[in-house]
């Protein structure tokens, strides 16, 4: 249902991303790993068309998105989320989620009760009259996805909501993303969480240094040695593999 | 339940607006009540694009000068019957407005640039209509007839002549119905989609175009409601006093005044502008009586002590005399109802 297609960006001198291709089927849960500053937040501003891409296209549902405005993008049902989150910190959750419900239903009383239903399904349905801005980290990732999802997406693009959880809410928001995946939305993340990133994600793409490195499922990608150097420097794979070696 | 508590207070204060000028027969004491209404339609109007848009504003008088001259030159010049030079004066405004809007909003221009876009677009006015003699009069300003013949009071829209009733009153009621369509429209800002998504730019910009927001959509609507609720005030202004000239069309104090009431009584609250309106022009009166007084009658006073209060108000209640209330109100029924 996406289809990136040489996507390149640079930021004056720094290539932030270079001829990146990916693609993304109904249905699945994907991820896109790599170290700080690989490149993929700027990745998901270029789908998303928060930025425009120097070079290469994006397609969605068999449509070119490619330099579009974000709000189009979001009303063909593709829709993002902040890594650093944005609420809208003066209104209370509700309205914060009904936001996204408008973007689908244009009344008042109707958006602001089917904010009450996604609430429930991430979980938040006991914060609903609090101010987004009195939020703990875990209530704002939370609010991110909810709002994302009363927009009723197709394609939910998820970055990094996992960070700075502690292990029970991740395990919690592990099972909230299966339940989304489960009642029909396609999910693209980013994630740092490698327990999460290996329980949730069908098919797994590697970025480093705006380079896509490596792409396959979860296990092999994170065994392969070229994604270790990346993370771990070079050299880290021989290293890897000899400790491995040791306590076989 | 909350609903229906609002709805019981809004029709008490309507009432009570309603008829407070039947109790008053001092044609002094109504101007008063006419200009606190007429202040917080002005603030109103700033309140849609401010308060609830976020889009600060320092050049309302823009809008409220266009309202004002095309009223006047329609009827001067052109000899048009003020109630249809009125659509005219509102909808010349809106297309001001839309202009200023594209400009500003199409280059994503926020927070202090576009205060000094609309700043700006409000002196060139001035100067325009100052030196565009052969339309404005120039300085001279323009004076609108006065009408003289009961009959006519209402055809001329001026009711100085009128009959006894509408003479007195005339003007108050006209202020006080302009008051319940800018307040409904607000009312309807609040509850509606449009309303929510504005609300949603002021907070935070990218979040609300990433949710499907049209955000350059949404800011032209809001300028664009602003400024005919804005113009509406000029309408008035030509009808009541039959003059207008630059410096009161477009000078800043317009500008001033259509922000110092919302922000005094609460940003982004339908009862802010009146509010803070009623409080401006309650405390204006008091200091007049009082140290004006003893100092003599000096000009400036008034202007210092509301500098003052502002600055008091914005480091101490950002809420406004709304926020002040809801929390008063909040204490008494224990946190019920906040
Ligand atoms: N708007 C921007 N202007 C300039 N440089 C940027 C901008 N956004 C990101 N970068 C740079 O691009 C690189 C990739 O950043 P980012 O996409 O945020 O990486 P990641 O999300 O993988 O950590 C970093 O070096 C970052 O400093
Ligand atoms: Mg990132």
């Amino acid at each position: 249902m996406l289809d990136v297609t040489g996507l390149s960006k640079s930021f004056g001198g720094l290539k932030a991303v270079t001829d990146a291709h990916l693609s993304v089927s109904e249905g699945q849960i994907v991820s896109l790993i790599g170290p700080n500053g690989a490149g993929k937040t700027t990745l998901f501003a270029l789908i998303s068309g928060f930025l425009k891409p120097d070079e290469g296209r994006t397609n969605f549902l068999q449509t070119d998105v490619t330099g579009r405005q974000p709000h189009e993008i979001c009303q063909l049902g593709l829709v993002r989320t902040f890594q650093v989150v944005q609420p809208f910190a003066n209104l209370d959750v509700r309205e914060n989620i009904a936001v996204g419900a408008h973007t689908r239903i244009a009344n008042r009383k109707l958006a602001l009760a089917r904010a009450a239903d996604v609430a429930r399904l991430v979980g938040m349905e006991g914060t609903l009259d609090q101010p987004a801005g009195d939020l703990t980290i875990a209530g704002r990732k939370r609010l991110e996805l909810a709002r994302a999802l009363a927009t009723e997406p197709k394609l939910l693009l998820l970055d990094e909501v996992m960070a700075g959880l502690n292990a029970t809410e991740i395990a919690e928001l592990v099972q909230v993303v299966r339940r989304v995946r489960d009642s029909g939305v396609t999910i693209f993340l980013i994630e740092h969480v490698m327990q999460a990133v290996m329980s949730l994600s069908d098919y797994t793409y590697v970025l480093n240094q705006g380079v896509m490195i490596a792409d396959g499922a979860p296990k092999d990608v994170t065994s392969s040695p070229e994604v270790i150097e990346a993370y771990l420097g070079h050299g880290a794979a021989e290293r890897v593999a000899k400790m491995g070696g040791a306590n076989a | 339940m909350k609903e229906f508590s609002h709805l019981v207070g809004w029709a008490l204060l309507l009432i009570a607006l309603a008829v407070v000028p039947l109790f008053v027969h001092s044609a002094r004491w109504i101007d008063f009540l006419e200009m606190t209404l007429f202040v917080a339609v002005l603030g109103q109007g700033w309140n849609i694009l401010a308060g609830y848009g976020g889009q600060y504003s320092f050049g309302h008088a823009l809008f409220f000068g266009t309202g004002a001259y095309i009223q006047a030159i329609l009827q001067v010049k052109l000899g048009f019957s003020p109630w249809v030079a009125m659509w005219f004066a509102v909808s010349g405004s809106v297309l001001v407005a839309a202009s200023v809007g594209y400009l500003s909003f199409r280059y994503g221009l926020r927070g202090s640039y576009f205060a000094l876009i609309t700043l700006a677009f409000a002196e060139a006015f001035l100067v325009l209509s100052r030196s565009l003699k052969s339309i404005t009069e120039g300085g001279n300003g323009i004076q609108v007839a006065l009408n003289q013949d009961p009959e006519q009071a209402i055809a001329t829209f001026q009711f100085n002549f009128a009959g006894p009733f509408l003479s007195e009153y005339g003007f108050y009621y006209t202020i006080f119905i302009i008051l319940i369509v800018a307040f409904a429209i607000t009312a309807w800002v609040e509850r509606s989609r449009f309303g929510a998504q504005l609300v949603a730019v002021r907070e935070n910009e990218d979040a609300a175009k990433a949710l499907g927001i049209n955000a350059f959509r949404v800011k032209m609507g809001a300028i664009c409601l602003s400024a005919g609720i804005t113009a509406t005030c000029g309408v008035y202004y030509v009808q009541k006093f039959l003059f207008i000239e630059p410096g009161i069309a477009y000078g800043p104090a317009k500008s001033v005044e259509a922000l110092f009431a919302p922000i005094i009584g609460g940003l982004g609250t339908l009862l802010g502008p009146l509010l803070g309106s009623i409080f401006i022009h309650g405390v204006g009166e008091l200091t007049k009586a009082t140290i004006g007084q003893a100092l003599g009658g000096r000009p400036g006073v008034d202007l210092i002590l509301f500098g003052t209060i502002l600055i008091l108000v914005l480091a101490f209640v950002p809420r406004g005399l709304v926020g002040l209330l809801q929390s008063g109100w909040a204490r008494l029924t224990g946190g019920r109802d906040a």
